[in-house]
């Protein structure tokens, strides 16, 4: 069972797909679905414009894209699953409460951003922002946990408060600032600043050793039982990179700070 | 009833509904969660001067914690959700947060919270650190070896307390054979521990005393040494009785884990200097659980 939009021709526009999701479209002919009007720039238009529809009544809703002018896909998603094959643009995943959404190309800016609950994974590279808050507010991803197989841009978890961020690849600048909780581990590189002003939470290092800021202070080389049930989480998560650290019994370097913001963050070097 | 010999007492135990929580306690190696688990569960045979009953259920395979190490699960009884919370913080807090190398974690997912690191995190002193892993709440503090990791709450449940038989034999060392016999039958059954010391009772009691000050006092009718001076129970063969009292958390674990003891017992039969099996009650007016010897067996 599923609901497949295949898009016909690329647009310059971008595209703001808020609402479209598995819930909304339950139970709707492909006809029913080709009226839903869009947003596209100032103009309105009727989704059949751009998609071929074809629906056999709920399920997955699978989004085939050309390029990455879609806006919000799965914004407010709370249950059920949004596959999109090709790429995705900015605030994907926008505050989704539950469910699960897969990329199977890249994720602009802002993807899970304010996530609650459910999964999000990008097979390709996620943009700047990823799982931070939006411009103005405080509180970035609340829970949940978001799979990057790529890399991730700069203010990776930025205002992070709870949940979990994987990257396979890098993480560019500023990884983890402002952090009020949670947890960012990257398997790859970590771009400069890590950590910028977090007051809570943890971020993880499994690549290149990270350079902290000198706000943060060098607590020397531990085995940290909370590790552990980090890797059992990871065990389920579909990421072999990830999954095959579960029987890694390893100590780590650890910095706490940042101090300049009460210090109860920290930055964990993981020779995996 | 008699079973190899042995005489079954056509009589039941009295048991009493309690409240009950599990707890998980791993560590480094077996070794040292086991540690852990017999100081946090000393001193803790009987609420009435205990404030709860308390034993280790099994041991666990790291496959089955939490954080993959070796450890074991341990159950507490109280008479209330007050005393239980009372007596779960203070054990964990001076016997397992103290243990070397140990971690915590809630044995039981339903039910109504218990505190367990919730209130331990302050040792931590403002640098405890709350990690949220698959919707779960951690508490790491940190401490003198690492950091000890412990869940949040675990919770509570119902549960039952004060199973129990006794084991009429023909002197004390054939008591105390059959009551080791009935306690490796028993051990690690799931969902029962066996308070006492080994799991047995050697001075069980009646309710009341002469002197006003005691509220319970000497089972003086399965005494041996008073058998020509008080309302004696036991006949001239008899001259030692061993009591196995059990804790369970649901009725079919009591009943299973009384049957495996109980048939453990009989298994030795009067060759083994096993003369009777009876139970102890209050007349069935106090506890609201009756567990009936011959409906155990055979």
């Amino acid at each position: 069972m599923s609901i497949v939009l295949r898009q016909r021709t690329a647009v310059a526009l971008r595209i703001d797909l808020v609402g479209l999701a598995p819930q909304q479209l339950a139970g709707k002919s492909g006809g029913e679905i080709a009226r839903i009007e869009l947003a596209l720039g100032r103009r309105r238009v009727a989704l059949g414009d751009l998609f071929d529809v074809q629906s056999d009544g709920g399920g997955t809703l699978v989004l085939q894209t050309l390029g990455d002018q879609f806006d919000r896909i799965g914004a407010g998603l709370a249950g059920g699953e949004i596959r999109v094959e090709g790429d995705a643009g900015a605030y994907l995943g926008l505050r989704a409460s539950g469910g699960r959404i897969v990329v199977t190309g890249n994720a602009g800016p802002y993807a899970a951003c304010g996530l609650a609950a459910g999964t999000v994974e990008i097979g390709g590279d996620a943009g700047d922002f990823l799982g931070a808050a939006l411009p103005g507010e405080h509180n970035g991803m609340s829970g949940g946990i978001v799979l990057v197989r790529g890399s991730a841009g700069a203010r990776a978890a930025d205002h992070m408060r709870r949940g979990m961020i994987l990257v396979e690849g890098d993480c560019g600048d500023h990884a983890g600032a402002r952090m009020g909780g949670g947890t960012l581990a990257v398997l790859g590189r970590i771009g400069a600043r890590p950590g910028y002003a977090m007051r809570r939470g943890t971020l993880i290092g499994l690549g290149a050793a990270p350079v902290p800021a000198i706000t943060f202070n060098d607590c020397g080389m531990h085995r940290l039982g909370f590790l552990a049930l980090l890797r059992r989480a990871w065990a389920d998560v579909p990421s072999p990179r990830f999954a095959a650290l579960e029987r890694a019994d390893v100590r780590v370097r650890r910095w706490v700070g940042d101090l300049g913001f009460g210090g109860q963050g920290e930055v964990l070097h993981w020779s995996a | 009833m008699i079973l190899n010999g042995v005489a079954i007492d056509d009589t039941f135990a009295e048991a009493f509904g309690m409240k009950a929580t599990r707890i998980v306690v791993t560590a480094r190696n077996l070794a040292w969660a086991r540690i852990a688990g017999v100081s946090m569960t000393g001193f803790a045979t009987s609420v009435i001067g205990c404030g709860c009953e308390a034993g280790i259920e099994r041991d666990m395979a790291p496959s089955e914690t939490p954080d993959g190490r070796p450890g074991v699960s341990i159950l507490l009884f109280a008479v209330s959700t007050k005393e239980l919370t009372r007596q779960l913080e203070r054990r964990v807090g001076q016997c397992v947060l103290t243990a070397p190398s140990t971690a915590v974690y809630a044995g039981i997912a339903e039910g109504d919270p218990l505190p367990l690191g919730k209130q331990l995190r302050y040792f931590g002193d403002g640098h405890q650190i709350s990690k949220v892993v698959d919707g779960r709440r951690y508490w790491r503090i940190p401490v003198m070896d690492g950091e000890f990791v412990v869940q949040d709450v675990t919770h509570v449940t119902k549960a039952i307390g004060g199973g129990n038989f006794l084991i009429l034999a023909t002197g004390q060392d054939e008591a105390l054979r059959a009551a080791e016999a009935a306690i490796d039958a028993m051990r690690g059954l799931p969902g029962v521990v066996m308070p006492f010391p080994g799991g047995v009772v050697r001075s069980g009691s009646k309710v009341g005393s002469k002197y006003k000050a005691l509220s319970a006092s000497t089972n003086d009718a399965f005494c041996p040494t008073l058998r020509g001076a008080v309302d004696s129970a036991l006949d001239a063969a008899v001259e030692s009785v061993l009591e196995i009292v059990i804790d369970s958390v649901t009725d079919a674990q009591m009943r299973a884990a009384m049957s495996a003891g109980l048939r453990a017992v009989c298994a030795l039969g009067a060759e083994r200097g096993i003369r009777r099996i009876s139970a102890g009650n209050y007349g069935g007016k106090l506890g609201q659980f009756h567990y009936r010897l011959r409906e155990l067996l055979p």
